[in-house]
C-alpha cells in the first residue's frame, strides 16, 4: 500500500444518495482472479453506452475531471455487496479518496485497507462541495482535516489506528500476525475451557 | 453483586476478544467460522502465496461455488463445459486453492454444494454463538441463528484466512422491536422490507440489528433468515435473532452440530446468550407485524418500496429519485398493481429455501404461468432441490412453465449468466433492486414468493392474497 499524508486535488461530484458497489463495480467484471485492470470499468453502465462508447453526458468522461484524484459523493456511499473490487476500481482509475455525509460500512473498512481515504463530512461541506465541483480541496492524514478553497478547515473523523497505518502504508496483515502469541494463547485458552 | 446486564452482541462479543480494543487499536476478534466462494477469495489466497503463509485454520474454514457458478444441470453433471470461461477459470482456481491450502470444498458435482448462506445453516456448521464471516455482505443471514455474521472485504479474507482473526470496533447495537404476528399472506420478506422502509437504506450504518420481540419469535428459521439476510440492505453489517427452542429444533441433528452429550453441552451455552433483561441497545425501533403487508420496491434501492396496493410517492426537487423512476420506467403516483411483469425469479439466499418454494408452489400448484413470462427456480442448495423435487415440487414448477435449475446465486447478480434483459421487468425474490444488478438496463421489483408466484401467473404485479382467498 502506497504511503499516503496529503492530498491535493480538484474534485468530481456524483452527487447521488446511495450509490451501491454494483454502480461502481457491476458484478460482471468480477469474474476475474486479480485486482488489477478494474479502472477501465469503474461506473461502466453510467461511463459507456451500448456499444462501449463514453457517454458525453457522464461527469468522468468530461475534461473537468481529468487526473482529479477526490470523488464527492451524495450519502451513503458504497452501499450494497462487500466488493473489494469497487476501491480496486476506484484507486485503480486514479481516485485516492472519497467524500460524504455518510460511507457504507464494509466499502469503508475495503477502502482503508487498500489506502482509498474515506472522508465523511457534515451536511453542510457535503452540500458546499457539491455546488463546488472541481473544486481545489486539501486533504492532510496526520490532522484528519480536509481544507475548502474558501480556507475553511474541517476535521474529518479517522482513527489513530487507521491514521498511523495510512501515513507509513502498513497494512493490517502484518499486524495481525505480530498478534500471533496472543492468537495461539486464545485458542489455547478456549480448547482447555 | 449482579453483572450488568448485556446484549447477544456483547456476549459474542466478549467471548471473542483476543486482545479487547483500545483507543489505539481495535480488537483482535476471533472467527469460528470462516466461508469462502469463487468470486472474493482468489485475490486473498493469492496473497498468502506471496508471502509464503498457511491457512491457520483450515478446518474452520467452508468453501462452496455459488456466485459465478452454472445453474444449467448439464454445465454442472452432464459434461458439458461451462459456458463462461471467466467465470470457469474462477471455478478452478478456488479447486487449485483448496486442493493446495487443505481447505474443504463443496465442489460443483457435491450433494452439500449451495448458495454459501443456505449451506451454512442447512449443514449445522452456522451455531448459535459463533463468530462467522464471508466475503459476502449477506453473511448477515446467519445471525439468525444467533450467530455474530458479517460480510468482509477480500483484504480481510486474507487476514481471516492467515490468523483466523479480524480487526475490529465494537459495532453499535440497534433493537428491533416487533410485535405481533405477520397476517396470513405476507411473508418475512414483506416484513424486511417494511423495517427497511421504516429505517432507510442507511439507518442502520455502524450498527448491528437484534431483532426481537413476539413478532421474530413467532417466526421459523427459514424466515429468521431471510429477516437477517436484508439487514445489509439497511446498511447494517449484521442482524441477529437470539437462539430460542424454534432455533436449537432446527439445528438438531443436523450433520456438522456437536452430537450427544456436547449436543447437551452446546444447548446449555446457547442458553445464556440471548439479551439479558435491562440489556441496553444503543437505538431502538418499534415495529407492529401486524401492520405489514405485501411489498414491492418501484425504484433502485430496496428502500424505494410499498405495500403492493400503493402508489409511488411524489418526492419534489429529488435528482435521484425521479434517475431511479426514470430508469424503472415509472412516474411518481403510479400503482404497479397490474404492472406487466416479464421475468420472475424464485430463489437466492435471501428466498432460495424449501419453506420458499413451497409457498409458491402452493400458488402455482394447478396453474401455468401467463404466456411470455419467463420464470427460473433456482433452489438454494443441492439439499433444498433434493427435498423439493421429493415433495414434487419441481413437477409443480415444470408443469406450470417454470425451468428448474441446479443452486446457485444465478439470476440475483447475473455472475453465471442468468440475466434478466435491458428494459424488461423481473419480479424477483432476491435483494437488491440496484440499476443493472440483474443484467444491463433490468428493471428489478422485489417481492415475496408468494408474490412473485402469483405474478407469474397472472404476468402482472399481483396481490398474492387475491389468489390464496
Amino acid at each position: 500500500m502506497e504511503p499516503i499524508r496529503t492530498l491535493r486535488s480538484r474534485t468530481v461530484v456524483l452527487s447521488a444518495a446511495n450509490i451501491d458497489t454494483d454502480q461502481i463495480i457491476p458484478a460482471r467484471f468480477l469474474r476475474t482472479t486479480t485486482r488489477d485492470g478494474l479502472g477501465e470499468h469503474l461506473f461502466a453502465d453510467w461511463r459507456y453506452d451500448a456499444n462501449g462508447a463514453p457517454r458525453e453526458d457522464f461527469i468522468l468522461n468530461s475534461a473537468a475531471a481529468r487526473d482529479c484524484r477526490i470523488l464527492v459523493a451524495g450519502r451513503n456511499f458504497g452501499c450494497g455487496s462487500s466488493r473489494e473490487h469497487a476501491p480496486w476500481a476506484l484507486l485503480d482509475y486514479g481516485f485516492r479518496a472519497v467524500i460524504s455525509m455518510q460511507i457504507a460500512d464494509i466499502f469503508k473498512s475495503n477502502a482503508l485497507k487498500n489506502g482509498l481515504l474515506p472522508v465523511i463530512v457534515d451536511a453542510a461541506t457535503s452540500g458546499w462541495l457539491i455546488e463546488h465541483p472541481g473544486a481545489e480541496v486539501r486533504i492532510d492524514l496526520p490532522t484528519a482535516t480536509l481544507m475548502l478553497p474558501t480556507g475553511a478547515v474541517i476535521s474529518f473523523p479517522l482513527e489513530t489506528f487507521a491514521r498511523k497505518l495510512l501515513v507509513n502504508g502498513i497494512d493490517e496483515l502484518g499486524f495481525l500476525i505480530g498478534h500471533d502469541a496472543e492468537i495461539g494463547a486464545f485458542e489455547r485458552r478456549r480448547t482447555t475451557a | 453483586m449482579a453483572a450488568v446486564p448485556r446484549t447477544l452482541l456483547e456476549k459474542i462479543w466478549d467471548e471473542h476478544e483476543v486482545i479487547a480494543e483500545s483507543a489505539d487499536a481495535p480488537a483482535v476478534l476471533y472467527i469460528d467460522l470462516h466461508l469462502i466462494h469463487e468470486v472474493t477469495s482468489p485475490q486473498a489466497f493469492a496473497v498468502l502465496g506471496e508471502r509464503g503463509l498457511a491457512v491457520r485454520r483450515p478446518e474452520l474454514t467452508l468453501a462452496t461455488l455459488d456466485h459465478s457458478t452454472p445453474t444449467r444441470t448439464e454445465q454442472i453433471f452432464g459434461g458439458a463445459p461451462i459456458a463462461i470461461e471467466s467465470a470457469a477459470q474462477q471455478i478452478r482456481a478456488l479447486e487449485r486453492n483448496c486442493a493446495l491450502f487443505g481447505v474443504e470444498l463443496l465442489g460443483l458435482k457435491s450433494a452439500e454444494r449451495g448458495i454459501v448462506h443456505v449451506i451454512g445453516p442447512e449443514l449445522g456448521a452456522t451455531q448459535p454463538g459463533k463468530t462467522i464471516v464471508c466475503g459476502d455482505s449477506h453473511t448477515s443471514t446467519h445471525g439468525a441463528l444467533g450467530a455474530l455474521a458479517f460480510g468482509i472485504g477480500t483484504t480481510e479474507v486474507g487476514h481471516v484466512l492467515a490468523t483466523q482473526s479480524l480487526l475490529q470496533r465494537k459495532p453499535k447495537s440497534l433493537a428491533v422491536n416487533i410485535d405481533h404476528r405477520l397476517q396470513s399472506g405476507v411473508t418475512a420478506k414483506d416484513l424486511i422490507l417494511w423495517i427497511i422502509s421504516r429505517i432507510g437504506v442507511s439507518g442502520g450504518t455502524g450498527h448491528v440489528i437484534e431483532y426481537r420481540g413476539a413478532g421474530v419469535s413467532a417466526l421459523d428459521m427459514d424466515e429468521r433468515m431471510t429477516v437477517c439476510n436484508m439487514s445489509i440492505e439497511a446498511g447494517a453489517r449484521a442482524g441477529m435473532i437470539a437462539p430460542d427452542e424454534t432455533t436449537y429444533a432446527y439445528l438438531a441433528g443436523r450433520s456438522r452440530v456437536p452430537q450427544g452429550p456436547q449436543w447437551e453441552e452446546a444447548l446449555a451455552r446457547w442458553r445464556t446468550l440471548p439479551s439479558d433483561a435491562g440489556a441496553r441497545f444503543d437505538r431502538e425501533v418499534e415495529i407492529d407485524a401486524a401492520d405489514v403487508e405485501p411489498m414491492i420496491t418501484y425504484g433502485t434501492n430496496p428502500g424505494m418500496v410499498m405495500p403492493i396496493g400503493g402508489s409511488i410517492p411524489q418526492m419534489s426537487h429529488d435528482a435521484a429519485f425521479d434517475a431511479a423512476l426514470a430508469y424503472m420506467g415509472f412516474e411518481a403516483g403510479a400503482r404497479l398493481k397490474d404492472q406487466e411483469v416479464n421475468v420472475v425469479f424464485l430463489g437466492s439466499c435471501t428466498n432460495g429455501r424449501l419453506s420458499d418454494l413451497r409457498a409458491a408452489a402452493s400458488i402455482l400448484r394447478g396453474r401455468k404461468i401467463a404466456a411470455g413470462v419467463q420464470m427460473l427456480v433456482v433452489p438454494g442448495s443441492q439439499a433444498v432441490k433434493r427435498a423439493a423435487e421429493a415433495e414434487g415440487l419441481h413437477s409443480v414448477f415444470t408443469a406450470a412453465g417454470a425451468e428448474w435449475r441446479e443452486s446457485g446465486c444465478s439470476m440475483c447478480l447475473g455472475m453465471n449468466g442468468d440475466l434478466v434483459a435491458k428494459g424488461q421487468y423481473s419480479l424477483s425474490t432476491s435483494n437488491r433492486n440496484f440499476e443493472g444488478r440483474q443484467g444491463v438496463g433490468a428493471r428489478t421489483l422485489l417481492a415475496s414468493p408468494l408474490t412473485a408466484a402469483a405474478s407469474a401467473v397472472r404476468g402482472r404485479v399481483t396481490d398474492p392474497r387475491e389468489i390464496l382467498n
